[in-house]
């Protein structure tokens, strides 16, 4: 009995903050828009007894979902949204890795404040931060004023509202995620395993891609996961750093809701998104489940 | 072995394989190893025997080549390999940690070294097979570390160093992450192996068993300065210092002044009260000169009665007695307070002891049983 309820807890959890929500919004998602308060119909009307659930259920149809295979602005954004995800994830990983691997390399004393600084980025506000890229990346902004006062360049270089911008600001916000997991792969790995290969005939390159690269990989797959997964549906990166030009599904999502006031429309983007998340998480939870039975 | 007794210590003529010229090693201030010469020829099983931070570990990882000397020069077959980084030295390692590739079966991290040499392929799968075999290894190649047992993965350890045919083969505590009965069986098969592949070892450890026993020569270390560089039994029964003989096994120490009394026999006056004890010593001593009589439980006779024709027998009173099975040892207390160890096998099974606490009894030991060492 005492173990039900523990397992309960975890339960409730999810049920009261994921499932309760996800049906709502897969109901909204087959409802249609109307000018009314909320702003979609049919509603349940319990007073009206079972007629009333009949009723509501003949109401909700597919409409929606074939809607977004029409207009190609959808499927344009969910392509782009994969690539920009696809890239900044590589990036944060060529970016990430040196990081981790310097900070397992480093003395010992010298660790938890590495780890500190890698953390202490979370103190400040996510969105401050991504505006301040906005003040480092404009064109007035402090990067052009450097590089102009250097003579590298003698026009200043255009890189908010690109594409260039989202990256940067993708692989700066999620690179603690990266970081994080594949430091924790280096650090428990066994110095004496390099020797051993060098021992056995190895260059220190060599040994690094047969012995430390394969022993990181569990912490190179979760960080990827974890960069890849919220980088997908991010929204507020590219609506501040990428401009009007940037197609990413989270900006979409938002105009429909937001701007166009269509919440079926936009609903039905999310369930699409959830969908082509749900395989990149089951993937990472595999690779998780794996690890651990490895270590035993 | 054969008939004639291998030994090219004690040829002049024999190249040693690894020699040490003066080795100073320093880490900042602190000096692991102190300006130490050594020989090591070829086939020999040799031992790095001495408590931790000896500098043992430090003697084999400047072989493996993952440290420097700071000065001097070692040579491994007349060349010199100070600098040279471990992957261009014919000397593999055996890790203490074993250091198995984890994401490698057990084949592939016996094969690993031999890849590194791009040598062809079914020469690579028949080395393999042949090193499975050496260890008996064949049913587990396709296993990977973590699914075998801690006996298996110091074979797998043993088979990946030795798979690459190195000149020397250093053993960094091979066996001590075995239970004592595994450790034993253990011992004998990494002799066996050495004899069979011709391959020099250098084991590093801190058990003067293991080393006593699978060793053709040991060295006692401490503090960075080799103490004895000799055969097991030479360390054992004729110890140049009391740091030796107190390392390696158990050992009575009677200090006292020594005055010579006839050709290499010494009298030496201990304690007050007590008659003089007479001991032979190859190594001369002067007149009043202090020094310690060494003297090995074993070697002491215990007896009720002082036998008659005994040089050397004190009195005294059992303390303690050890009953180890095959062995007894017993704590007599003499009446200065001195406690002398006296050991009796157990020959015959469940005879009454003879002795008890607190029993008189006499301890007695011949004139060569002891070994006289200077203060």
């Amino acid at each position: 009995m005492r173990r039900f309820f523990l397992i309960a807890v975890p339960y409730l959890w999810l049920l009261a903050l994921f499932l309760v929500p996800f049906i709502i919004v897969l109901k909204i998602s087959l409802s249609d828009t109307a000018l009314a308060i909320p702003p979609y119909t049919p509603t349940l009307d319990f007073s009206a007894g079972w007629q009333g659930i009949k009723e509501f259920l003949t109401g909700l149809d597919l409409e929606n979902f074939v809607w977004l295979t029409e207009d190609d602005l959808y499927w344009k954004a969910y392509l782009s949204s994969l690539m920009i995800a696809l890239i900044s994830t590589a990036l944060t990983l060529l970016v990430g890795y040196p990081i981790a691997y310097g900070m397992a390399r480093a003395p010992e004393e010298w660790r938890a404040t590495l780890m500190m600084l890698i953390i202490l980025p979370f103190w400040t506000s996510f969105l401050i931060r991504v505006y301040a890229w906005i003040g480092i990346l404009s064109q007035e902004g402090v990067l052009n004023q450097f590089l102009l006062w250097t003579g590298l360049i003698d026009q200043p270089l255009i890189i908010l509202n690109t594409k260039i911008a989202v990256y940067i600001g993708i692989v700066y916000t999620y690179l603690p995620f990266m970081i994080l997991p594949i430091y924790a792969a280096l650090d428990r790995l066994d110095e004496s395993l390099i020797e051993a290969a060098e021992d056995l005939g190895c260059s220190r390159l060599s040994a690094f891609w047969l012995v430390t690269i394969p022993l990181s990989r569990n912490g190179i797959v979760a960080g990827c996961f974890l960069v890849f997964i919220p980088a997908l549906g991010e929204f507020v990166i590219p609506s501040l750093l990428g401009g009007s030009g940037t197609l990413m599904i989270g900006k979409v999502l938002w105009e429909e809701f937001f701007s166009n006031r269509d919440w079926p429309v936009a609903s039905a983007v999310a369930i699409v998104l959830l969908a082509i998340l749900v395989i990149p998480i089951v993937l990472f939870q595999r690779n998780q489940q794996k690890q651990a039975e490895a270590e035993q | 072995m054969n008939s004639t007794k291998f030994a090219p210590w004690a040829d002049p003529e024999a190249k040693p394989l690894i020699r040490f010229q003066n080795v100073t090693k320093r880490f900042g201030t602190f000096t692991a190893i102190d300006n130490l010469s050594l020989d090591i020829y070829e086939r020999e099983f040799f031992a790095l025997l001495g408590p931790s931070g000896c500098g043992k570990t430090t003697m084999m990882r400047m072989l493996g080549g993952f440290e420097n000397p700071t000065e001097g020069r070692i040579e491994l077959a007349g060349k010199d390999i100070s600098g040279v980084p471990p992957n261009k030295r014919a000397v593999n390692m055996m890790f203490q940690s074993y250091a198995l590739f984890p994401h490698l079966t057990v084949w592939d991290n016996i094969a690993f070294g031999l890849r590194r040499d791009s040598k062809p392929k079914p020469e690579i799968e028949a080395r393999v097979a042949e090193m499975l075999k050496l260890t008996r290894l064949e049913k587990f190649a396709k296993r990977k570390p973590h699914q075998i047992s801690g006996g298996q993965r110091q074979r797998v350890a043993l088979a990946r160093s030795l798979a690459k045919a190195p000149k020397l083969l250093l053993l960094d505590e091979p066996l001590g992450a075995l239970d004592k009965k595994l450790r034993q069986d253990t011992q004998f098969e990494l002799m066996d192996i050495q004899e069979k592949t011709g391959t020099t070892f250098v084991i590093v450890t801190h058990d003067q068993e293991e080393a006593m026993t699978v060793a053709s020569r040991v060295a006692v270390m401490d503090e960075g300065r080799l103490m004895q560089v000799a055969t097991p039994d030479r360390i054992y029964e004729s110890p140049n210092s009391i740091y030796v003989a107190d390392f390696i096994g158990e050992v009575n120490i009677i200090e006292g002044t020594a005055t010579p009394d006839g050709e290499e026999t010494y009298r030496i006056d201990w304690a007050d009260g007590q008659e003089p004890i007479r001991a032979t010593s190859a190594r001369s001593f002067a007149t009043g000169e202090k020094c310690a009589l060494a003297i090995r439980p074993e070697k002491v006779t215990i007896s009720a009665d002082r036998p008659a024709e005994a040089v050397n027998a004190v009195q005294g009173k059992v303390l303690d007695i050890a009953y180890l099975g095959n062995i007894s040892t017993y704590h007599v207390e003499l009446p200065s307070g001195t406690v002398i160890k006296a050991q009796t096998a157990n020959t015959r099974r469940i005879s009454r002891r003879s002795f008890t606490w607190d029993d008189p009894v006499w301890l007695s030991w011949t004139v060569t049983g002891g070994v006289l060492l200077a203060e």
